[in-house]
């Protein structure tokens, strides 16, 4: 097992000067859960202590590697192996196949944390959960227990091969063919933007992919596309190189290639032409813990930058008490609070078993949008040290910009929003 | 051995800073994130591992505190300890509480739980008296090793080896079971809790006792008078010449 930084003398001289007043539901809401008078905003203990384990290894762990991780774009192999032994992968998969079976708001809560140590972290591993999602919606008893179970044996990747080049938001014109051969499936042609997408092949045996694929070019949208397992180590399959982005870099962003690439019949998803549906109906689950990540990065963002304007001065006073950044700290601060508070409502949704889908939409543009002007904010608060690497808010002004565009563009989540809006008559709630 | 008996005590979080009250009777400790004592999660740990080595049967966990003291040993359950007992009390466990009382509460645990050898921290972050462990093992009439760098269990559970730490490095000592050891920082390092096991925490046994019917008497016999946070840190002096330095550190610092 990797060692870890936890020694209290290194916690102390590292952590001593900073204020720990924060703003956690658990801190300001009295013992009586119900004294809000129906709703409830606390946390259960398990998700607290969920909360706990996250917010310390993201604190101890991941916090002092972001950086380095950022610089040399590696995988970070040793902390997804460290957050795996600990549970914090997979956390989605049942426990019928050894997974830990946690529910949507479980997984928003540990995202945020994980996402305020590093985003480039948490998507390395909220992307394994992307991949498994159509698994868990539409596999059957073996392909759960094929494809699921093996991820909980060994800390192997995943990866939700969907995009294209030509492909982003408009999943329909998808180019990528399986053709029927006998008993089997032959996939041709090449995903683009796939999170996981070397390391599902590269790290460890067992590896593989969500793939959608058109098998019926004439069909409408909702009928012409199939979903497939994908094993990883199938003969034909190209990783091409790692994409340089401006974020997130430790992230394993892949172009893949397909070349007469053989799947059998039985790791078809649901059936025949329902991949559309499939590949879409994940995001139900998957948007509010990304958009949990956004809210990790903005509140990340707004803790540095509430620490730099209460020790820098300028014209004899911290700069945090000049009212111009007070209330942009302000904004941040009430930003975050209602992401969140957005968040968890998607989430809680579909942890009833009701459906999600504009919530989801409208949590995951209102967190990414904030968390593109808080980071923003973060970077002018700290002033020209602001812009420079030696300082922590540049690099999550650029990790923050893959909120806006992953996980569905905001002007994809706005096309879901308004066309449930214009459904309504009314918005009484 | 059969049975290890892990104290563990909450306290402000070592990450906050903390803030003295108003009425400047205490720390301030209304809205203050709270967590288990670092040096009690070392010996949480080790406890574990014992029982991991298989070298302990059974790990108990025990806290003295109020309500919320569970939240703390539901923390050592999730690490892997087999039980929890809680033992409740209001008083002020940061304070009001001495090590005296909580020595002689831990004694009547030992006497209900019969354990092989009894871990705590070397001391507590709010405390910070570190008398708790060897006046434990004085009214148990056991041998003791504080600030413990190593700890060996003998394989026919009869004795340990403890690698202590001192003020000119360490010594080794050995002593027979059942003992009291008190953990230090370099024992090991704690693992974090794992999702499955902070999920069965729930169902492990946590029984919940009474300080006040333990007949201990539970009076402070030392008393806070005050709490004041330290001055603020002085400027510092630029100076001229190493005479200058020299005159300085002797006669106003008075360091030589």
């Amino acid at each position: 097992m990797m060692h870890s930084t936890r020694t209290a003398i290194a916690r102390q001289g590292r952590l001593a000067l900073r204020s720990r007043r924060t703003l956690s539901a658990s801190a300001v809401l009295s013992d009586d859960d119900h004294a809000s008078g129906g709703l409830c905003f606390a946390l259960t203990d398990d998700q607290k202590a969920f909360q706990e384990v996250a917010r310390s290894y993201a604190r101890d762990v991941i916090a002092p590697a972001a950086a380095e991780l950022d610089r040399t774009m590696a995988f970070p192999e040793e902390i997804f192996a460290e957050m795996w032994e600990m549970g914090l992968v997979n956390a989605h998969i049942p426990e019928a196949y050894g997974g830990p079976g946690l529910h949507a708001v479980d997984g928003c809560v540990i995202q945020e944390e994980l996402a305020w140590g590093c985003s480039g972290v948490s998507t390395a591993i909220e992307a394994n959960t992307l991949a498994q999602m159509p698994v868990i919606l539409a596999g059957t008893e073996a392909q759960k227990k094929k494809y699921l179970g093996r991820m909980t044996e060994a800390p192997l990747k995943c990866a939700y091969g969907v995009s294209e080049a030509g492909a982003g938001s408009d999943v329909a014109a998808i180019q990528t063919k399986a053709a029927k051969q006998g008993d089997a499936w032959v996939l041709n042609g090449s995903k683009m933007w796939i999170t996981n997408g070397g390391v599902a092949k590269t790290s460890g045996e067992g590896g593989w992919y969500f793939v959608l694929a058109v098998t019926d070019a004439d069909a409408s949208v909702g009928r012409k596309m199939t979903g497939f397992i994908v094993d990883a180590d199938s003969p034909g399959i190209t990783v091409g190189d790692k994409l340089i982005n401006m974020g997130q870099r430790c992230s394993d962003t892949r172009p893949l290639f397909f070349e007469d690439v053989v799947v059998p019949a039985e790791n078809v998803l649901g059936q025949e032409g329902a991949g559309f549906k499939i590949a879409m109906g994940a995001f139900d689950n998957t948007r509010p813990p990304v958009a949990a990540g956004a809210v990790g990065v903005a509140r990340r963002a707004t803790d540095e930058a509430l620490a730099y304007a209460k020790e820098r001065k300028t014209m004899g006073k911290p700069i945090a008490e000049h009212q111009a950044l007070s209330f942009m700290l302000a904004d941040m601060a009430t930003g975050i609070e209602a992401a969140r508070l957005l968040v968890h409502k998607s989430a809680a949704i579909i942890d009833t078993g009701a459906s999600n889908t504009m919530f989801a939409s409208m949590a995951k543009v209102f967190a990414a949008e904030h968390c593109a002007k808080v980071v923003n904010d973060a970077v002018q608060i700290f002033g020209g040290a602001g812009f420079n690497t030696e300082y922590p808010v540049e690099k999550l002004m650029r990790d923050a910009k893959i909120y806006q565009l992953y996980e569905g563009t905001s002007q994809i989540q706005k096309l879901i929003i308004s066309r449930h809006v214009l459904g309504m008559e009314t918005l009484d709630p | 051995m059969r049975k290890v008996l892990v104290g563990v005590k909450r306290v402000v979080d070592y990450a906050v800073r903390v803030r003295v009250s108003a009425d400047k009777s205490g720390v301030e400790l209304a809205n203050t994130k709270m967590s288990m004592n670092p040096f009690c999660e070392i010996a949480v740990e080790e406890a574990i591992r014992l029982k991991e080595k298989g070298a302990a049967e059974e790990v108990v966990a025990v806290s003295i505190g109020p309500k919320q003291a569970q939240e703390t040993l539901r923390s050592a359950l999730a690490m892997g300890c087999d039980r929890a007992i809680h033992v409740q009390t209001d008083i002020r466990s940061d304070q009001g509480l001495n090590p005296l009382a909580i020595a002689q509460l831990l004694e009547k645990v030992v006497e209900k739980e019969s354990p092989d050898l009894v871990i705590v921290g070397k001391q507590s972050i709010d405390g910070d008296h570190a008398t708790t462990a060897p006046m434990l093992a004085e009214l148990l009439g056991w041998s003791q090793a504080t600030f413990a760098a190593r700890l060996d269990v003998a394989a026919d559970g009869a004795s340990a080896e403890v690698e202590r730490e001192t003020d000119a490095g360490t010594e080794v000592v050995k002593l027979p079971l059942p003992a009291v050891i008190s953990a230090d920082l370099r024992l090991n390092t704690p693992r974090y809790p794992k999702l499955p096991n902070i999920m069965k925490a729930k169902k492990k046994p946590l029984e919940a006792l009474e300080a006040a019917d333990l007949g201990v008497d539970l009076a402070p016999t030392l008393v806070v008078t005050g709490v004041a946070p330290p001055p603020d840190r002085a400027a510092g002096v630029t100076v001229e010449s190493v005479d200058d330095l020299v005159d300085k550190l002797k006669n106003e610092a008075a360091v030589i």
